[in-house]
């Protein structure tokens, strides 16, 4: 991939703007969180199914069909998915604004 | 040229009518189902109309391969999902939890979990990365030709096995649905594949994807609408009666049998999960949007339709205990508990029937069709791209070709792909190909996914471990999956498998990243020292999307 020296100039220069620093760490460090959670309840899931599946079969409360193990997946389900929307949502406002700026400023200094 | 395609593909299956009358042969096959023609047809028609203004349209080699890069986020979502879901999705998955109950659940959240995954780790970097293929990510700072090479080679071992699995439940479901010989049906299937990728490109590709993503989720909604219409729209009343018909009785709330140990359940969960991430037709897909914004949003809408439709499915197969499962229409003899007619997989078909008539069969069965060409369509795509773009144009021609030299590539290399897909999904016809998937997920997860995720995070990646990585996750994978049940035992005949289990990712994704990462660091070479240097400028432009491909201007 070929870059050319004025676009050079700009990566340099987003790397010196400290809200660049800022954005990365924000952005990456919300991303991260959001992976945990999703990785530790679905392997904590998992463990479950592979270690006690017994508790996937018990039912909330007595005479309804509905068990722990489908209630967990529908939870997990809905909440992942909630999840995605809530970083799309700061993802594409918040941190989208703080990169346009960077950019802006970046390629404005270089010309 | 379309009018003329359509006549011969209504010649085709006219004359396979005529064939249907010495149906005597095949047993499985089923009488030609009139309302399940007419239905294709159509979609086949609309699809074609479609390619004839996509060819129209595809003419730059971003035009073939991603649409220009001008695909909304909504548009991709249901793309997405419609590359997704295949036809194993709904007749596999709704036989599952026919059969299994609550286990079928637990495989579905484990097809979806690698979604949110994507979005928070890969969308917006795939996006501000990469250009038409995933090997523009993984090649970006080191050596084009090599890392290029083995991308390829990965990408397009992915693309065979999943195309395989796919051609051969095409050809088996198409006889089933359709009352065509097998043989033909692969014809129909590659031949339509190649016209839509070879044509109309990427364009027709998302489109074809789209409308059977749409047919798709109001396809089953409307299934199971109509299922639970039956139970008062009462979950639990459909589950009492279930639980107390099915002859697994309460263990159908357990899991059972499809994760038998902890390893097995573990290995399934990291393989479906990180597979999913490594998949490159999924891959490509985030190449076609506008920007990252638009990638985002893409995963957003595609993980929404696919949770939606997994639990649209576990009502259907729920349902199906009852309603299907009950009634001696739908088992060989009239004997209920007896084999299934038309085997196993014919369970939403047989839902269908029962709730709606001919005419909801007719419909899913058009669906399922739809279906299949969509996915091997995408499929197709992701790996003449590999040939066209990674091996023809930079690693020989080394970036010297011209575009109008790549597109042609791009083309023979589709009508190849679609002639592999035929002769291979003959040769195949009478083997259990349930372990090809699972190698094609398990191959993503261990050789492509490994290699992307570290050259996008890690500085450290240096050619040498890239390659040394994804060989060794690559070979591991196959070899694992060779040395298993469904391959060692099932396939070749030997008594006792020498892997014992069916999913290789537990070992051998671990094992690509460790040889990956123990051989980067071992190399200290200059061009090491280059690529450890190149990573801060990849580093901004995968943050900010500067630099990144431009949506083309129409």
């Amino acid at each position: 991939m070929s870059t050319t020296a004025s676009q050079n100039a700009v990566y340099a220069r987003i790397r010196k703007n400290p809200r660049f620093a800022e954005l990365v760490s924000k952005r990456q460090g919300f991303a991260t969180l959001l992976s945990i959670i999703v990785l530790v309840i679905f392997y904590g899931f998992f463990m479950v199914v592979a270690f006690n599946p017994n508790l996937i079969g018990q039912r909330l409360s007595e005479g309804s069909y509905v068990t722990i193990g489908i209630a967990a997946e529908l939870f997990m389900f809905i909440f992942f998915w909630v999840l995605t929307a809530v970083y799309v949502k700061r993802a594409n406002g918040e941190f989208d604004e703080i990169t346009a700026e960077i950019v802006r400023d970046a390629s404005k200094e270089v010309k | 040229m379309l009018a003329r395609l359509n006549v011969a593909l209504l010649g085709l299956l006219a004359s396979t009518l005529s064939f249907a009358g010495d149906a005597i042969s095949a047993t499985e096959k089923q009488p030609l189902n009139l309302h399940a023609i007419g239905m294709f047809v159509l979609f086949v028609s609309m699809t074609l109309g479609i390619t004839y203004w996509a060819a129209g349209r595809t003419k730059s080699a971003s035009d073939f391969y991603t649409a220009g890069g001008g695909i909304t986020g909504f548009q991709n979502g249901l793309a997405i999902a419609g590359d997704y879901m295949s036809a194993a999705t709904l007749l596999g998955l709704t036989a599952l939890v026919y059969t299994k109950g609550v286990d079928g659940y637990i495989y579905m959240i484990a097809f979806f979990a690698g979604w949110p995954i994507i979005l928070f780790l890969m969308a917006e970097r795939l996006r501000n990365l990469g250009k038409f293929t995933f090997a523009d990510i993984t090649s970006y700072r080191l050596n084009q030709s090599k890392v290029r090479t083995m991308a390829a080679v990965s990408s397009l071992t992915v693309v065979c096995f999943y195309l395989v699995a796919q051609m051969v439940g095409a050809g088996q479901l198409i006889k089933l649905l359709f009352g065509l010989d097998y043989n033909i049906a692969l014809f129909v299937v590659g031949a339509l594949m190649m016209v839509y990728v070879t044509f109309g490109g990427m364009v027709a590709t998302t489109w074809v994807q789209i409308i059977k993503a749409c047919m798709l989720l109001a396809g089953g909604t409307l299934v199971a609408v109509l299922a639970m219409s039956q139970f008062g729209f009462s979950f639990e009343k459909m589950m009492g009666q279930a639980v107390s018909l099915h002859s697994l009785g309460e263990k159908l709330l357990f899991p059972g049998t499809l994760l038998p140990d902890p390893i097995t359940a573990l290995s399934l969960g990291l393989g479906l999960m990180f597979g999913t991430a490594g998949l490159p037709h999924i891959l490509m897909r985030f190449f076609t949007v506008t920007n990252a914004k638009e990638a985002r949003k893409s995963v957003l809408y595609a993980s929404g339709f696919v949770a939606y439709f997994f639990n649209v499915i576990l009502l259907m197969g729920f349902a199906a205990i009852i309603i299907v499962g009950q009634n001696p229409e739908f088992f060989e003899g009239g004997q209920i508990g007896g084999k299934i007619v038309g085997g196993g997989n014919m369970i939403a078909m047989h839902l269908a029937k029962a709730v709606g008539g001919n005419l909801l069969l007719g419909f899913l069965s058009a669906v399922a069709f739809a279906t299949i060409l969509a996915v091997v369509s995408g499929l197709a795509l992701a790996g003449a791209a590999a040939i066209s773009h990674d091996i023809y144009a930079r690693v020989i021609r080394k970036g010297k070709a011209t575009e109008t030299e790549e597109l042609r590539v791009s083309r023979f290399a589709s009508v190849g792909l679609g002639l592999v897909a035929i002769v291979l999904g003959i040769a195949f016809e009478k083997m259990n190909v349930a372990f090809m998937v699972a190698l094609a997920f398990g191959i993503a997860a261990s050789a492509n996914f490994p290699v992307l995720i570290l050259s996008m995070y890690w500085k450290g990646l240096t050619t040498r471990g890239a390659v040394a990585g994804g060989y060794a996750g690559l070979v591991a994978a196959v070899l694992l999956v060779v040395f298993s049940k469904s391959v060692w035992v099932t396939v070749l005949g030997n008594a006792e498998a020498l892997f014992p289990y069916d999913q290789p990712a537990l070992f051998s994704m671990p094992l690509a990243f460790l040889i990956t990462f123990i051989v980067s660091k071992l190399d200290n070479s200059a061009e090491a020292q280059a690529e450890r240097a190149a990573f801060e400028d990849q580093y901004v432009r995968a943050q900010t999307g500067f630099g990144a491909a431009e949506a083309s201007s129409h």
